[in-house]
């Protein structure tokens, strides 16, 4: 069963359209990667699935409830925690007080220390800069940074956007492998990826997505394979 | 020179604590909500003014009740009252404020103004346009401290306000509910995305703000004992430029421009005369606001809380 649905969704900004009769769905524990160029729609799509802006068309459910009628904290509360692009990291709190206030909506306190310890383990270097400013952090430790944050959420669903953006080749490497390790622990994940080879190589399934709406879909393998993708997203 | 050390020196400071301690509290509010709404509430003096507004019918009552009041009275007066501004402060947010979140900062700036006068108009059409006399005084003797006197309700006064200003500095720096405040200020659309309901976070902060100022208004109230309909006025203005001295948006710049404003005046005073002091305050705004607009704590502690 599907666990997240986009059906026929349009979104516009005034009047401009960003979403196109936009249908997805991400099945539970799947990594889906959704490609496409600048303003293809991507970051919209995530946006309203988090419940930032609203469809003006079509449903958007998870779990068969609907997201669109849902307050954003609403939607985190359901278990969907979305990573925005440029990771956003809260840059004069300590790394530890960011990974805390992931945990904003988790009652439980001793589970929320559990999860930052989680997070540490997986990612030492944010343990290394724990009373440290989130500013400090390099681009990579960030990206990790916002990864930990999220975490302490205890995601069911994570929507990331370009979380490979501006890190180096081995950095990008690390951080794909965190997000695997994070589906091994059952979290369904959704991508947000320009760089497709990266997103492709972790990915079950992938969506191209251009002018809003969905022109290519197919297992990872499938779409890594298609000459149009290859030339388009791949640069072969 | 020794004897204006020993004497006058730190009669100044003394004095420049005591009224920067009142500045502060009606500054921590104004900073917290530029802070997270980057709005200047120019309502916020008013706030102070009708703190010490409902005190004075509180008071009233109960000495008409029992026939005399005393310093508990007092502080379950205060306590009371400063429940009372944080419900009109949060009131104030989602009628005039909240409706008009995603319009040019200016549009709130001008509905800010006009809430202020809605205020001070408000109050004079009950009370009247003549300063009224505050039912409860607080008075004791003076204490010699460091070659200085200071009297037992400055004391008294400045411990509350103390006392207040630590609890919020606990509850802002270490609580959830704190945490999340900053992390509105320093980015609201991410803050978003980590479950908080900012709208809650944003009343909040109204409530508390209006609560310290409410505080001060009974304090105000209670030490100088004639309060009038246009009190707010001028210490809204002071309590901004306190905010900017010590940095706006800022927590400790707006505790720690308050003291400073407080000691300027002092020793403005002092040097030019009592008549200048207005004059003095407002110049040290605009001497801050032309060479360092970030304030005394802007550079080195970021920007906002």
């Amino acid at each position: 069963m599907s666990a997240l649905v986009l059906a026929d969704v349009d979104l516009y900004y005034h009047r401009v359209q960003a979403l196109d009769r936009l249908s997805i769905d991400v099945q539970e524990n799947e990594i889906v990667a959704l490609l496409g160029n600048n303003g293809a729609g991507k970051t919209s799509t995530l946006s309203m699935i988090s419940g930032l802006v609203r469809p003006n068309a079509g449903s958007v459910t998870w779990r068969g409830q609907d997201l669109a009628k849902l307050q954003p904290w609403d939607i985190v509360a359901a278990g969907l925690l979305h990573i925005p692009e440029g990771r956003r990291i809260f840059s004069t709190m300590t790394v530890h007080e960011n990974l805390l206030i992931g945990g904003y909506l988790v009652k439980d306190q001793k589970l929320i220390r559990q999860r930052a310890d989680e997070a540490y383990a997986l990612m030492p270097r944010l343990a290394e800069r724990r009373s440290q400013q989130g500013g400090t952090l390099s681009g990579g430790e960030q990206q990790m940074l916002a990864l930990g944050r999220a975490l302490v959420g205890g995601p069911k669903l994570l929507l990331l956007d370009e979380p490979s953006m501006g890190l180096a080749p081995l950095v990008v490497k690390q951080v794909m492998q965190i997000i695997e390790h994070v589906r091994r622990n059952g979290t369904t994940v959704l991508l947000v990826e320009q760089n497709a080879r990266a997103a492709l190589r972790i990915a079950d399934r992938a969506y191209v997505i251009e002018g809003g709406s969905v022109a290519m879909s197919g297992t990872a393998d499938e779409l890594a394979a298609d000459p149009r993708v290859i030339e388009a997203y791949l640069g072969a | 020179m020794i004897e204006f050390i020993t004497g006058d020196l730190f009669q100044l400071i003394w004095n420049g604590l005591f009224v920067g301690s009142f500045y502060a509290l009606v500054a921590l509010g104004y900073s917290m909500v530029y802070g997270i709404i980057k709005l200047l509430n120019f309502a916020h003096g008013d706030i102070y003014m009708l703190g010490s507004f409902i005190a004075f019918v509180l008071l009233g009552s109960v000495i008409g009740f029992l026939g005399t009041a005393s310093l508990p009275i007092l502080l379950l007066v205060l306590l009371i009252t400063m429940i009372l501004t944080g419900g009109i402060g949060v009131l104030i947010e989602r009628v005039a404020y909240r409706p008009l979140r995603n319009s040019p900062r200016l549009a709130v700036l001008i509905t800010a103004v006009g809430v202020s006068f809605t205020l001070e108009y408000g109050v004079r059409q009950i009370f009247g346009p003549a300063p009224e006399v505050f039912p409860f005084r607080l008075s004791g003797e003076s204490v010699e401290v460091l070659g200085g006197r200071v009297s037992v309700p400055q004391i008294v006064l400045m411990v509350i306000a103390a006392l207040l200003m630590w609890v919020l500095q606990l509850y802002v720096m270490r609580s959830k509910e704190g945490r999340a405040m900053r992390a509105i200020a320093l980015d609201p659309r991410a803050t978003l995305l980590m479950g908080v309901n900012v709208n809650r976070v944003i009343s909040r902060t109204f409530f508390i703000g209006s609560a310290l100022a409410g505080a001060a208004g009974v304090m105000a109230g209670a030490y100088y004992g004639s309060i009038d309909f246009l009190m707010g006025f001028t210490i809204g203005l002071k309590a901004f430029t306190a905010a900017v001295i010590g940095g706006i948006g800022n927590l400790y710049g707006a505790m720690l421009g308050g003291l400073v404003l407080g000691l300027l005046e002092s020793f403005g005073t002092f040097v030019l005369g009592g008549e200048w002091r207005d004059v003095f305050t407002f110049a040290c705004l605009i001497l801050f606001l032309s060479i360092r607009p970030t304030g005394i704590l802007g550079a080195r502690i970021a920007e906002r809380m």
